[in-house]
């Protein structure tokens, strides 16, 4: 039972930690995240309609982090190119790719009606050895591809951004961008590269749910699950690894949701399906105060300043 | 060396550079002087590829320069340090070193990279730790890490915008060795400063901007500190305002036997008491870092006390909040311009009404009147000579010294009973901090009480009845302006007396 329900936190977690570890970059580099649910969304509609298309679900991957990167380069253009307000334009993605998805799924079945397209999941891959692990083997080594993925991709990001110059770069994009000019790099091409990076990997979040979980696409069926990683990346201070600890608490906040759903208490089930996003709302007020958002976070960068 | 040749850079109406030419030879020390808002650090930009120019070329070792970025300049050997430093206060010195360093690799090799810092500052004597986070430096070390960045980048022509302007005496001292060193080594400075007698002390020669152009060039053998404000304002200054004797009335400011804490929790004033009456100033004296600066914060109500007391015209103010001591009828001029003195994403208008927006002329009922904002804007920049487009310009496109002329105007224009002003002039050239003494005394006149706190002992000496020193947190002596000599007030600051 306690196995299954780790098992399942990590699982639930994985879309989580990719959208997160997508966010946390840009928001290293001093850009909100805002717009990952969109990000996400877009992910998974990409990838659903590629795998259906080609049935290959390699070529479905790659199309939901393009789906991905497509939203990205809108915020990269509204907000770089143009100076819009970061929140505004994350907010105007989401709602974007809300619509957009819901229409043209429509335009893939008949009569304006939204088709279900099946689509095969992404199977288990039990790890040689390591699966018969006690306890462990369960929780972590009988998953699917991409979550092994999502924490390996977690600690290349820690790596990258804690060892390498480019990572440093990034970083201080959102410390000090200015700093990073006067250093001879240009940090709005280091902004605009962040985001594009974000839409990707957020998109393959998108294309966990999809493509790893459900099999096929819903409207909305992210469901909120861009604002979480946001939160995730908070009460992670912005580290990876720290991240992708908070998704999987969130992910176990909602195994345990479904769990409960299933012992018929006398409560309705859409309270019971808010604990995520009230364990959310209650470790993001412990957290609140100490939080160190990177100094530069938001900050347009005017081209012609002294 | 370096040619720049018809230099033209224009903001929208202000022509900050209008055909600038000016040569710098190897191997000298070249002190680039003008009035707030002269171009210098527009200039300077254009150099370090900052900004771009509108005309003009620029070649420096035989080279030209065109359309070049800040990392051509690098590439070519120009080391930039800039009026606000550019430096990522939450990284190490390490850190910050390595960020845009192609040398240093791929990978971060911090100890490598420690290494070589340490060796550099060394061979210097700029006394650096790889390892420190750079928010927690002194503004001397700050430069000094700047400075180091330029170095190991193989600088071979260092710009320094106004280097001095934020630096206390003993690191001032320490500063211009090592560019006397630099150039005996062949490289080249070109020094910004308003500080005329430093310039006259460590350069070979000055060239001086006036309006975006330039207004003369010499070498400085021979110049006098009243020859080249001459040149910098294209006329004599006036001799300074004559001080009117006023009899110190009642007490205005009471601080007794405060206590305090920096921001890293550790005790840096340790029971200060003192008072400043109606008509007198009181000018506390210092090495920076001695707690003048924790002292300004609690009086102006941005650092709890931790023990004492303040009351301003008999009102108990210890824990009041800052509108409270503004309405007590406290104006500030806090040292640092950039973070607490304005906002600079807000115009010069609003920065000026920032503090009275609540109460008519600003007010009507609920809403912010417009009009009286903006008539109240020109009036005050005309006043006080800041050099903009107009009341709707931003104030994060002002010179330097405009920017702290502005929050003067907002802070005196006030007609405020107490004035708590710290290091008003810094930043400002010659003809500026003239007029900010002149302010102050005109204030003095009129009956208000002026705590004054500069490092600047010149300065101390024109505008204070009364001057205190502060040594390690404590107020170690005070004396009466007649009393007062350079010898002594110096020993005292150092702790000696
Ligand atoms: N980004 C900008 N946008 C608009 N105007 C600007 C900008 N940068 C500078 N200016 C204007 O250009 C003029 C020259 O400014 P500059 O900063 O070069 O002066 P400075 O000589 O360095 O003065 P200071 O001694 O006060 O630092 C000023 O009037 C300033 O307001
Ligand atoms: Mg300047």
């Amino acid at each position: 039972m306690i196995e299954d329900i780790l098992a399942a936190s990590v699982r639930i977690g994985t879309p989580l930690l990719f959208a997160a570890l997508g966010g946390l970059l840009s928001e290293r580099a001093g850009v909100f995240a805002v717009g990952l649910e969109g990000m996400m969304l877009a992910g998974a509609f990409a990838g659903v309609i590629a795998t259906w298309l080609t049935s290959s679900l390699g070529l479905g991957l790659v199309a939901s982090a393009a789906g991905g990167m497509a939203l990205a380069l809108v915020v990269v253009i509204a907000t770089q190119r143009y100076g819009a307000d970061q929140m505004v334009t994350g907010l105007a993605v989401n709602i974007l790719a809300l619509g957009l998805t819901s229409f043209l799924l429509r335009g893939f079945g008949a009569r304006g009606e939204a088709p279900v397209l099946r689509v095969p999941t992404l199977a288990p891959w039990p790890i040689p050895w390591l699966a018969d692990l006690p306890v462990l083997g369960a929780v972590l080594f009988r998953q699917p591809p991409l979550t092994y993925a999502g924490i390996v991709l977690a600690l290349g990001v820690a790596v990258w951004l804690a060892r390498t110059r480019a990572g440093l770069t990034l970083r201080a994009a959102g410390e000090n961008p200015y700093a990073v000019f006067a250093g001879g790099t240009d940090p709005v091409r280091v902004r605009a590269l962040a985001i594009v990076a974000c839409g990707a990997i957020a998109g393959l979040g998108g294309a966990v749910l999809s493509l790893q979980q459900v099999g096929t696409f819903t409207d909305g069926m992210t469901n909120g699950r861009g604002y979480i990683a946001l939160a995730a990346i908070i009460v992670g201070r912005w580290r990876p690894m720290a991240a992708l600890a908070a998704c999987v608490v969130f992910g176990a906040a909602d195994a345990l949701q479904l769990r409960v759903q299933g012992f018929r208490l006398p409560v309705s089930s859409y309270v019971i399906q808010m604990t995520p996003y009230l364990v959310a709302l209650a470790v993001l007020a412990g957290v609140g105060r100490s939080a160190r958002l990177p100094a530069a976070i938001g900050v347009p960068l005017l081209r012609e300043r002294k | 060396m370096l040619e720049m040749r018809g230099i033209e850079k224009s903001f929208g109406a202000v022509r900050a550079n209008r055909g600038i030419d000016v040569s710098i030879p190897a191997g000298r020390i070249v002190g680039l002087l003008g009035e707030n808002g002269s171009g210098k650090t527009t200039l300077m930009n254009v150099l370090f590829g900052m900004v771009r120019a509108d005309a003009g070329t620029i070649t420096f070792d035989g080279r030209p320069l065109v359309h070049h970025t800040p990392h051509d300049a690098i590439a070519a050997g120009i080391g930039m340090i800039h009026q606000h430093f550019m430096l990522v206060p939450a990284m190490t010195v390490a850190e910050n070193v390595m960020l845009g360093w192609e040398d240093a690799g791929a990978w971060l090799r911090h100890d490598a990279v420690a290494q070589r810092i340490a060796e550099t500052s060394t061979a210097y004597g700029l006394d650096l730790d790889p390892h420190a986070v750079v928010g927690a430096l002194s503004l001397g070390a700050q430069q000094r890490v700047e400075i180091v960045k330029a170095l190991l980048r193989g600088a071979r022509l260092l710009v320094l915008d106004e280097p001095t302007s934020n630096l206390s005496p003993p690191e001032v001292a320490r500063l211009l060795p090592v560019l006397r060193k630099l150039r005996a080594e062949g490289r080249s400075v070109v020094f910004i400063s308003h500080k005329l007698q430093e310039v006259l002390d460590l350069c070979d020669e000055v060239i001086v901007l006036r309006d975006g152009a330039v207004a003369g060039a010499c070498p400085v053998a021979g110049a006098t500190r009243e020859t080249l404000a001459t040149m910098m304002v294209g006329r004599e200054l006036p001799p300074p305002l004559a001080r009117v004797e006023t009899t110190p009335g009642r007490e205005v400011l009471i601080v007794s036997d405060l206590r305090a804490l920096d921001d890293a929790g550790v005790e840096r004033l340790h029971g200060v008491s003192f008072s400043v009456r109606a008509g007198e100033v009181f000018a506390l004296a210092g090495v920076d870092g001695n707690g003048q600066a924790e002292l300004a914060d609690v009086i102006g109500g941005l650092r709890e006390a931790m023990h004492g007391s303040i009351s301003i015209d008999g009102d108990d103010v210890t824990h009041a909040t800052v509108t409270r001591r503004l309405r007590a009828g406290l104006a500030h001029v806090p040292a640092d311009r950039a973070t607490t003195g304005l906002v600079s994403a807000m115009t010069i208008a609003e920065n000026l009404a920032l503090r009275e927006s609540d109460a008519p002329p600003f007010r009507r009922g609920p809403w912010l009147d417009l009009a009286a904002t903006r008539a109240l804007a020109d009036e005050r920049i005309a006043a006080y000579g800041v050099r903009a487009e107009g009341g709707d310009a931003l104030v994060a496109t002002l010179s330097g010294g405009n920017q702290q002329k502005v929050i003067l105007a907002r802070e005196l224009g006030r007609r405020p009973a107490l004035l708590l002003a710290a290091q008003p002039t810094r930043g400002l050239d010659p003809g500026a901090t003239r007029f900010v003494i002149d302010q102050v005394l005109a204030l003095r006149a009129e009956g208000a009480a002026v705590l004054y706190i500069s490092t600047e002992l010149e300065e101390v000496m024109a505008v204070a009845d009364r001057i205190g020193v502060m040594f390690g947190g404590r107020l170690v002596g005070v004396v009466s302006r007649d009393d007062a000599d350079l010898t002594t007030l110096g020993l005292m600051m150092a702790g000696a007396a």
